[in-house]
């Protein structure tokens, strides 16, 4: 899964980015999602849920909403006129029954 | 005429329960025999590619990039298991029907964020870090579990010389 699809902006979860220098901050950055579950995946999961296995609905399902959480999180940054987000972190909340809030965050700042 | 009703009754009240626990034992661990046997070969072939848990990098590291790289993967217990795990949790203790479904999973999450990186052409991954999450229940009732999420992520490096 390629998180950089811009290739402007350098994404990392450590404190910086490795072999250049943190010149400017710009503060924290957020991008989140809300996605429901689908129904004919879900009957799927049922299903595949009596022999056990991966559930490829899901992981498709959770992995497009983390993109798309991410490519948010990319384009707050940008727009801030950052050039990178460090110490991205990831993490899923459950608002209501079937529906699931998944969110990443990470400072922008600037690298030179 | 009666018996044969009597004797379809019988069949859908305990025979087809039954009859769905041994296929779902049967079809589950074949299930997870393959699973393990394709993630054993895939970590043969990822042997030698750097993945670190170490949130500096080493300082022999000559790094040109970096990308961040995920992998993750939902994953369910078969029937026949979640019956011997309820059971088991009535009693408490080690459940052992669900430690090779956790292990798998992140193993396979591990591998994919792996050959994901290698894929994308970088040389090593450090600063990996993983995560758990249960899924919404499979049922209204509050009951039963839809999968078990596990989620690998790092820093993806490329190296600007190779070592030495």
């Amino acid at each position: 899964m390629d998180l950089n699809q811009t290739n402007t902006i350098a994404i990392s979860n450590t404190e910086s980015i490795p072999g250049r220098k943190i010149v400017e901050f710009y503060g924290v950055v957020t991008g989140n999602t809300v996605r429901a579950k689908h129904v004919g995946r879900d009957i799927m999961a049922g299903l595949k849920n009596i022999v056990g296995g991966e559930l490829k609905g899901y992981t498709e399902l959770l992995q497009d909403s983390r993109k798309e959480a991410t490519s948010r999180m990319i384009e707050q940054a940008q727009s801030m006129g950052a050039n990178a987000v460090v110490n991205v972190r990831f993490a899923t909340s459950s608002i209501s029954q079937g529906a699931a809030e998944l969110f990443a965050y990470g400072t922008a700042v600037r690298v030179a | 005429m009666e018996d044969f009703l009597q004797t379809l009754e019988i069949f859908f009240n305990f025979g087809l329960p039954l009859l769905i626990l041994m296929v779902a034992y049967f079809v589950g661990s074949t299930i997870e025999k393959r699973h393990f046997k394709n993630i054993c070969e895939r970590e043969d072939d990822l042997h030698g590619f750097p993945v670190v848990s170490f949130d500096t990098m080493p300082e022999d590291w000559n790094v040109s990039s970096c990308n961040m790289v995920t992998g993750s993967i939902v994953i369910s217990l078969d029937y026949f298991k979640r019956v011997i795990a309820g059971l088991r949790g009535l009693i408490g203790g080690r459940i052992k029907t669900y430690e090779p479904l956790l292990e798998r999973a992140r193993r396979e999450a591990l591998l994919r964020m792996t050959e994901s990186a290698r894929e994308q052409g970088y040389d090593a991954v450090f600063n990996v870090r993983l995560e758990t999450s249960r899924l919404a229940n499979a049922r209204r009732d509050g009951k039963g579990t839809a999968g078990v999420e596990m989620l690998a992520f790092g820093t993806a490096v490329k190296f600007a010389s190779r070592f030495g």
